[in-house]
């Protein structure tokens, strides 16, 4: 016989949970950094962190099942193909949770989550599709092909316009795209070597 | 099911009350800017935790 989960349910019912983790994660994802309760921080930073680990693994068989929770083409191509990688030297532990104390209003105790391995630069293929995506879920997972043009034309924008350093990344990214995510050990290094240099204050901006 | 016979008296009552009390929270000075915190928290004066900015304040 199934056994219930202990302990309290955020929100209403199991459902509502379910569907606030995905949104959280969601954001997460895209934000790489976020702010909530620390109840709500407590329980996504394992059902994230799964996700990640699906992300490092790879293929069309984990990537279908990470799109089955996250609903949104654009971001699971962010997870796979540049929040994976970022982690292949590190066994779990992606986030971090910081504690900032009692919120004004109903003093309840908030929380930043934030990825632990900062991005190297902040991805063309997001910002764009955040324009894009008023349209809503269904929409997304209805118009794939369309999506896939739109993120191939915006990474070959950023080879065109940046320096030596970025091409490399961009290059590096595209072959592991080519061989389905199993190529792509070579950004990984860079991408822990990069962030303590001017892309810190990048990913401060965005927030 | 079982029920109280007698009303208690105000001064049990209060008795028993007498150890009802508000704890003080903690606090810890904050390693960087000296500023009075909760302990395990981002100070929200300075906005550092565990030796870096991690939080920005103006």
């Amino acid at each position: 016989m199934p056994q219930p989960k202990k302990g309290p349910r955020l929100g209403s019912g199991p459902a509502h949970q379910s569907l606030m983790l995905r949104g959280l994660a969601r954001s997460l994802f895209e934000h790489e950094r976020i702010k909530t309760t620390e109840a709500k921080a407590k329980m996504l930073r394992p059902y994230a962190e799964k996700l990640i680990t699906k992300a490092k693994k790879g293929g069309v068989h984990q990537r279908r099942l990470v799109l089955s929770e996250v609903e949104d083409r654009a971001l699971v191509h962010k997870l796979f193909d540049d929040i994976g990688p970022r982690f292949a030297t590190r066994n779990g532990g992606y986030t971090r949770i910081l504690k900032l104390g009692p919120r004004n209003g109903d003093a309840a105790p908030m929380a930043l989550v934030e990825l632990v391995e900062k991005g190297a630069r902040k991805t063309a293929t997001t910002s764009v599709d955040e324009d894009e995506d008023s349209g809503g879920r269904r929409r997304r997972l209805r118009r794939p092909g369309r999506r896939r043009g739109r993120d191939a034309g915006s990474v070959e924008a950023a080879d065109d316009g940046t320096d030596d350093e970025i091409q490399q990344d961009v290059s590096s990214e595209n072959t592991g795209i080519d061989a389905s995510g199993e190529a792509a050990e070579d950004p990984a290094p860079d991408a822990v070597a990069d962030p303590p240099d001017g892309d810190a204050p990048e990913g401060d901006e965005e927030k | 099911m079982a029920v109280p016979k007698r009303r208690k008296t105000r001064s049990k009552a209060r008795m028993r009350r007498a150890h009802w009390r508000v704890e003080a929270p903690t606090y810890a000075a904050c390693p960087q800017c000296r500023q009075a915190k909760m302990p395990h928290r981002v100070c929200s004066n300075c906005g550092y935790y565990s030796g870096r900015q991690v939080v920005e304040t103006e």
